[in-house]
């Protein structure tokens, strides 16, 4: 928490500062927590409904911490057309959770990032940065068994 | 400037929008994000009407109305687009009308009524979102939001609260609170307004009119009933009777038609409360007490100040609130009186206000095991529970309240209404400080609707200063001058709802400002009725009664007991 009160040092408190600080927290501790978003609230003087309101308008923002293992979908033009979107699906209804969310034990997150540059391999996705290239409906259990 | 409205020419001043010369005649067009007198949104679009000479169509609540400008408000293509701006939100509808808490009081029914929607035609899908039961005053249904915005307005600009927001965006927008937690766990003070200017059955009321039909039907309990001073003023309107008329004596008769066992009027325990919270008032001023002192009757505010002035909470008067006063007095002198149990009571208050409903379970409200209050109807509950039971209320022959906590003065009465909290609070300290009656009782500059009034009184050479402000953003707002250092001001009355409890949370849906005004000129006027003697709380008879039998003196030792009470810091996600 002294960290995260630090890093409003840098800040002039006003609102058209939410955002970049609202990044500087996720970038320090990977995500938006409960307490972090009540100390903006409190710091810039805007309702903590707002901060959220704000936060979640845009898709960069997390809250909760991402999982032992991160599954990064890419939605560039090439994933897209190839079918990232039944992918992410399929990910979506095997883990049971949303993209931005996390697994209840911890595992896995999902994340859709835009182009990760392996538009050869479409659909392409990265898990903890390691690649996996043409991933369809039926790969993507064999993904996540690899990681337990 | 005149403009043109469907062939017929009308007047327009400067400033107006198209909407608010189309209400000036009469015009009807439908609205939902609209609220009067707050800046336009243009979130729904249902207002539009077309520009003649463009073909455009336009939003009336927005677009200012300017000379020459031509407009039709159903034509063909308006009433069209209307339809499908209708359409398009039924499309994610959860069409369960029937067993809506607003079946037949819905703007979103009304409409797709109005422009004959017949057949769902367009078929959409939404994010599923949990129904909200956490608060103990309100219930949301994600799933009926229309996302117009009202409440989310309301919340920020006179309540100055934000409990809600738009949370995400596109078509996974919803309103919710911090971290889309209960609302339970958030800043939300159980004000209501969100609920009164919601157009649909998103938000509504935690009803417990089930708990307290189960409780009449018990033998074993004498189920007490209690009403609020402004409950007389506001119930007509439910029954097609002018509104503001003061039906006291027909709601007497229909409370024990519904089989309460006591009728006793909330104003009795104003009358108490102005005892207490007047005695205390004079000690701080004469003592050292801390100053202002601010009231302490709206649990809304007194939850706001809790979260957001923990600092302040000593300046707040001790003094529990009318309903909880009269609740403790039932559980113990009245059941003592009676020879029962005080477990054996039932007490049940009719407000109107949805933030009694919090006050009424708050731990310190009751003594052991004893709740003071066990329900809380509000005056729509009230009204739905007489028809329920088929009480021809327009035609029920006025009777009396019972004795002994139905007696009442008529400044009791104006705690209703913004302001009366203050001026029947000034007729008994002038009273206490002086011994004499203040010679002209009506407190002029406290009166009215006004969100701050300000006034100075000379008592005994001594300048008193008083505030009193309503719609809580006005009072955050004294509050601040406050802080920052004005000291010319002793006494605050404070009521998060704007204009006071006549316009709680609690009262008829969709009540029309000029409504609010009857009520309140009702209450002034049963001020000067002759036929009411008692025009000062410190003249009712029962509760000097109260006070020799059973009290003792005002700020005694039991008297603190039972009528008084303490606050805390409360941590909340703000
Ligand atoms: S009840 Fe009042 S404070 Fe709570 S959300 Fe509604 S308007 Fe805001
Ligand atoms: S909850 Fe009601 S008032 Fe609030 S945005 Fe939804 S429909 Fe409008
Ligand atoms: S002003 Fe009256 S109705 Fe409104 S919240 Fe306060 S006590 Fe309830
Ligand atoms: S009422 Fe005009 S845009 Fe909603």
């Amino acid at each position: 928490m002294d960290e995260l009160e630090k890093l409003f040092e840098n800040y002039d408190l006003s609102r058209d500062n939410l955002i970049p600080i609202l990044q500087e927290i996720q970038e320090h501790e990977g995500y938006l927590s409960p307490e972090s978003i009540a100390l903006v609230g409190k710091k810039l003087k805007i309702p903590n409904s707002q901060v959220y309101g704000v936060a979640t308008f845009y898709n960069q923002f997390r809250f909760v911490p991402k999982g032992k293992y991160n599954i990064q979908l890419c939605r560039g033009t090439a994933c897209h057309v190839l079918g990232s979107a039944t992918v992410l699906e399929e990910f979506e209804k095997h883990l049971d959770i949303k993209a931005g969310q996390t697994t209840k034990d911890g595992l896995f997150s999902l994340e859709v990032v835009a182009c990760i540059g392996a538009c050869g391999l479409a659909p392409a996705i990265s898990v903890n940065g390691e690649v996996f290239a043409k991933v369809n409906r039926e790969t993507v259990k064999a993904i996540t068994s690899l990681y337990n | 400037m005149n403009i043109e409205v469907n062939n017929i020419s009308v007047e327009a001043n400067n400033g107006e929008t198209i909407l608010d010369v189309l209400k000036r005649n009469n015009i009807h067009v439908p609205t939902l994000c609209h609220i009067k007198d707050m800046l336009p949104s243009g979130a729904c679009r249902i207002c539009i009407v077309e520009d003649i000479k463009t073909g455009k169509l336009i939003p009336s609540c927005s677009f200012p109305a300017y000379d020459g400008l031509k407009i039709k408000t159903h034509s063909y293509k308006v009433i069209n687009a209307r339809k499908t701006i209708v359409e398009l939100l039924l499309a994610n509808h959860p069409n369960d009308c029937l067993y809506c808490d607003r079946n037949q009081n819905c703007d979103l029914q009304t409409l797709a009524s109005d422009l004959q929607i017949k057949q769902p035609r367009i078929k959409g899908q939404k994010e599923h979102h949990n129904l909200d039961f956490s608060s103990v005053s309100l219930k949301r249904d994600p799933d009926k939001c229309i996302l117009c915005g009202r409440c989310v307005r309301v919340c920020e600009t006179i309540m100055g609260v934000s409990a809600i927001s738009f949370i995400n965006r596109g078509s996974r927008t919803f309103i919710g609170t911090a971290l889309n937690e209960g609302l339970n766990t958030s800043s939300c003070i159980n004000c209501g307004r969100c609920v009164v200017v919601c157009p649909t059955g998103a938000l509504s009321e935690q009803t417990q009119y089930e708990k307290v039909i189960e409780a009449i039907n018990n033998s074993e309990k004498t189920v007490v009933v209690q009403y609020a001073p402004a409950i007389s003023v506001s119930l007509a309107e439910f029954f097609d009777i002018e509104a503001g008329t003061d039906v006291n004596g027909k709601m007497n008769a229909a409370l024990r038609r519904l089989g309460f066992d006591k009728v006793f009027d909330t104003t009795f325990s104003a009358d108490l409360t102005i005892m207490e919270e007047g005695t205390e008032l004079i000690n701080r001023l004469q003592n050292g007490g801390k100053l202002p002192m601010f009231t302490s009757c709206c649990p809304a505010w007194i939850k706001y100040a809790e979260e957001f002035l923990p600092d302040m909470l000593d300046n707040i008067s001790t003094c529990k609130s009318p309903q909880q006063m009269l609740g403790a007095i039932i559980k113990t002198y009245f059941a003592e009186k009676i020879g029962t149990k005080p477990e054996n009571i039932y007490s049940v208050s009719i407000m109107p206000c949805v933030a009694k409903k919090f006050e009424e379970q708050r731990v310190e409200m009751g003594s052991e095991s004893i709740s003071d209050i066990d329900a809380v109807l509000t005056t729509r509950e009230l009204a739905e529970l007489i028809k329920t039971y088929g009480i021809d209320f327009k035609n029920l022959e006025p009777e009396s309240a019972d004795s002994p906590h139905g007696e009442r003065s008529t400044a009791g009465k104006l705690f209703g209404v913004s302001g009366g909290v203050m001026e029947a609070a000034i007729r008994t300290a002038y009273a206490k400080l002086t011994g004499n009656e203040l010679e002209d009782l009506k407190v002029e500059a406290v009166r009215g609707l006004e969100g701050r009034k300000e006034a100075k009184l000379n008592i005994n050479g001594f300048e008193l200063g008083v505030a009193v402000v309503s719609g809580l953003a006005n009072a955050i707002q004294l509050i601040d001058e406050i802080k920052k250092g004005r000291s010319d001001i002793h006494f605050v009355e404070i009521m998060a709802c704007p204009g006071g409890c006549i316009n709680g949370g609690g009262q008829k849906l969709h009540s029309d400002i000029e409504d609010i005004k009857k009520r309140m000129q009702s209450l002034y006027i049963i001020d000067i009725d002759e036929n009411e003697p008692l025009k000062v709380s410190h003249k009712n008879k029962e509760v000097l009664d109260l006070y020799e039998k059973f009290l003792g003196e005002p700020n005694s030792h039991k008297a603190h007991e039972l009528l008084h009470t303490k606050y805390h810091k409360r941590d909340v996600l703000l």
